[in-house]
């Protein structure tokens, strides 16, 4: 009899923690179109296959009222579950118990379950949604914050870090996202900035909604903090779940393979690109036609969209695909495509995804702004990840790769292993017209008709420069290869480089210009 | 993707391409500040003025001090000079970018 009084009392305690922040507070979650924390955990995990740690931690507070008050599981809800059969671990925020502040126990539950995730070697996903500090816990909520940060910065390239800003994130909280690999961001759900709507208009007299300042859209289009935008919670575990086919568990582990698959047949690499050089195409249309079940998976979708990243399969192995755009921006190299390149590099660096590099640029976007955001310092994290990277580095020049942009785009000069060229390369220091104008300018200022005389230089260095054979000839270029034939040359490129070794100086670690 | 297309000029070249909307965000050339005109670079409360209109300052001169987030702002002059006008008193409380002095 015992037992079962116990067994029950057990039960009430667990039903009353299951309850949140009670039926009001949940009633207004929904009503804000949010799912509850347990509900997302539910939905992004396996059915049935989430346990729960810690749903009995209380905070210790004794100020401000907060003596006796209680707040159940603390505000954020921890355990371990699978994903597609993977395991993860994983926390969600409860906004509806003190607006999910974080106090110091709160902030243990996670740093708690992070360090699990470590020893385990497994993914950690943070579902964010609180309100920010628990105030009355002062300091000590802050100290939590800052064992949150120190754990994302070990785990950073040990395991893979996601989150998901399913509310608001502001002050000091936007950092741990921030710190992580991946943040997927929802629709008029997610707000994510450092000083709100409230003191900008206190200080600055200016005023903007919360929408603006720190929603979904500007952080996947404006300032790149987000990298995957959903129009609804469900659409944003779903991604979540895609990403997880195509990573590692760990820094030790492969992405698990899987069956491979030709290309679709809609997309016929050798109708894609224009006959002119300063003519745009889909990159992605390339990415499709020469990827397995031509399912590629972009990252960054919506920000410096004239670079574009992400995972595909080469008969069935994950690869990290870097390409210019020519349809955004002529696919020109400026500040935020650098930073999303040399971040998706190292990503992949760290997880052993092999990278495969698609160049077809003009060089870098001039303008007065671009150096003065200091596009030098930027553009500098491209050729450092890049010469950094020592998984298997596969290049195909495919049109222009001008200037410095060729160097930067996994160069020979930068250890690419495999560097093949279509036949319309054109490897020079700069495009025919600006290299005629300025080898020429004399003799095309002196003639008769400049107009002419520009016109004939152009074509004679097109003829002579304009092309990959002079980067062959010097071995720049291993190989000169028929469009039809880079699916075959990327899958013998990944195969014979599986064991690639790439041995680096003992350093504690380099010193990237971020 | 706006799916307008229109010529970027990269090296002596038009390469026809979309623009996306952090290209068209883009600000002109900041322009450098003249440091006879002084705005205020943060709304506030002038809490004193030490110069009177038609005194000769010198470069490091205090001028007034500005209150804004309960720090109280030291406003130097960068320049010698003469007071040309002053367009607050002490107490005024003064928006972002509101024209305090003018020197000359």
């Amino acid at each position: 009899m015992v037992l079962r009084e116990k067994v029950f009392e057990f039960f009430k305690k667990k039903e009353t923690v299951l309850g949140g922040g009670g039926a009001k507070a949940v009633e207004k979650q929904i009503s804000m179109g949010k799912l509850t924390a347990r509900d997302r955990i539910t939905k992004l995990v396996d059915t049935g296959s989430f346990h729960e740690y810690d749903m009995f931690v209380e905070h210790k507070c004794q100020d401000f009222g907060m003596s006796g008050k209680q707040l159940p599981g603390d505000g954020v809800i921890t355990g371990t579950g699978t994903i597609s059969g993977h395991p993860v671990c994983l926390y969600a925020q409860d906004f509806t118990v003190a607006g999910g502040s974080l106090g110091y126990m709160h902030a243990k539950k996670i740093t708690k379950i992070m360090d699990h995730a470590m020893k385990l070697g497994v993914p950690i996903i943070g579902i964010n949604d609180s309100g920010g500090a628990r105030i009355q816990e002062g300091v000590n909520s802050l100290a939590g914050y800052g064992e949150i940060f120190y754990r994302n910065t070990l785990a950073s390239g040990v395991i893979p870090q996601i989150s998901v800003i399913l509310g608001p994130c502001a002050g000091g909280a936007v950092y741990s996202p921030a710190l992580t690999d991946f943040v997927f961001v929802v629709q008029n759900t997610s707000k994510m900035f450092i000083t709100g709507p409230e003191v900008i208009k206190t200080v600055l007299g200016e005023e903007i909604s919360m929408e603006e300042l720190g929603g979904a859209k500007i952080h996947t289009e404006v300032t790149g903090n987000a990298h995957f935008f959903a129009e609804s919670e469900e659409e944003c575990f779903s991604q979540i779940k895609k990403l997880f086919t195509y990573i590692p568990w760990n820094n030790r582990k492969k992405a698990d393979p899987f069956s491979p698959k030709p290309p679709k047949l809609q997309y016929d690499i050798e109708k894609i690109i224009p006959e002119s050089p300063k003519l745009p195409y889909d990159i992605r249309e390339v990415i499709k036609a020469v990827a397995d079940d031509s399912d590629f998976f972009e990252i960054h979708e919506r920000w410096a969209a004239n670079l574009v990243v992400g995972f595909a399969r080469i008969r069935g192995e994950t690869v990290g695909i870097v390409a210019n755009q020519p349809l955004v921006l002529a696919g020109v190299l400026d500040v935020d495509s650098s930073d999303k390149a040399a971040r998706f590099i190292r990503f992949c660096d760290a997880f052993s995804i092999p990278l495969i590099t698609l160049v077809d640029l003009p060089g870098y976007l001039p303008g007065i702004d671009q150096e003065y955001a200091g596009v030098i310092r930027h553009g500098a994290k491209v050729l450092y990840s890049y010469s950094e990277a020592s998984v298997p580095k596969i290049t195909v020049i495919l049109r222009k790769a001008y200037g410095g942009g060729y160097i930067a785009m996994c160069s020979r000069h930068l250890g690419a292993d495999f560097v093949f060229a279509w036949p319309t390369a054109e490897i020079a220091v700069m495009g025919p017209e600006g290299a005629a104008n300025i080898i020429f300018k004399k003799e095309i200022e002196s003639s008769k008709d400049p107009n002419e005389t520009r016109k004939a230089k152009v074509k004679e260095y097109t003829d002579k420069f304009a092309n990959p054979y002079i980067a062959a000839a010097n071995g720049y270029v291993d190989a000169i290869i028929p469009p039809r034939e880079t699916r075959d040359a990327l899958i013998h490129a990944i195969s014979v480089s599986a064991q690639k070794v790439d041995e680096r100086p003992m350093k504690k670690h380099g010193i990237p210009p971020f | 993707m706006s799916e307008e297309f229109k010529d970027l000029h990269v090296d002596g070249t038009d390469y026809r391409t979309t623009l996306n909307r952090k290209f068209d965000m883009r600000v002109p050339r900041p322009k450098l500040k003249d440091p006879r005109i002084i705005h205020a670079f943060i709304p506030g409360l002038i809490k004193e003025v030490y110069v009177k209109e038609g005194e000769e300052i010198y470069r490091g001169d205090k001028l007034l001090v500005l209150e804004a987030m309960k720090m109280e702002n030291q406003i130097l002059s960068a320049v010698d000079g003469i007071v040309k006008k002053i367009h607050v008193e002490t107490g005024k409380v003064v928006v972002k970018n509101e024209l305090l002095i003018e020197l000359e």
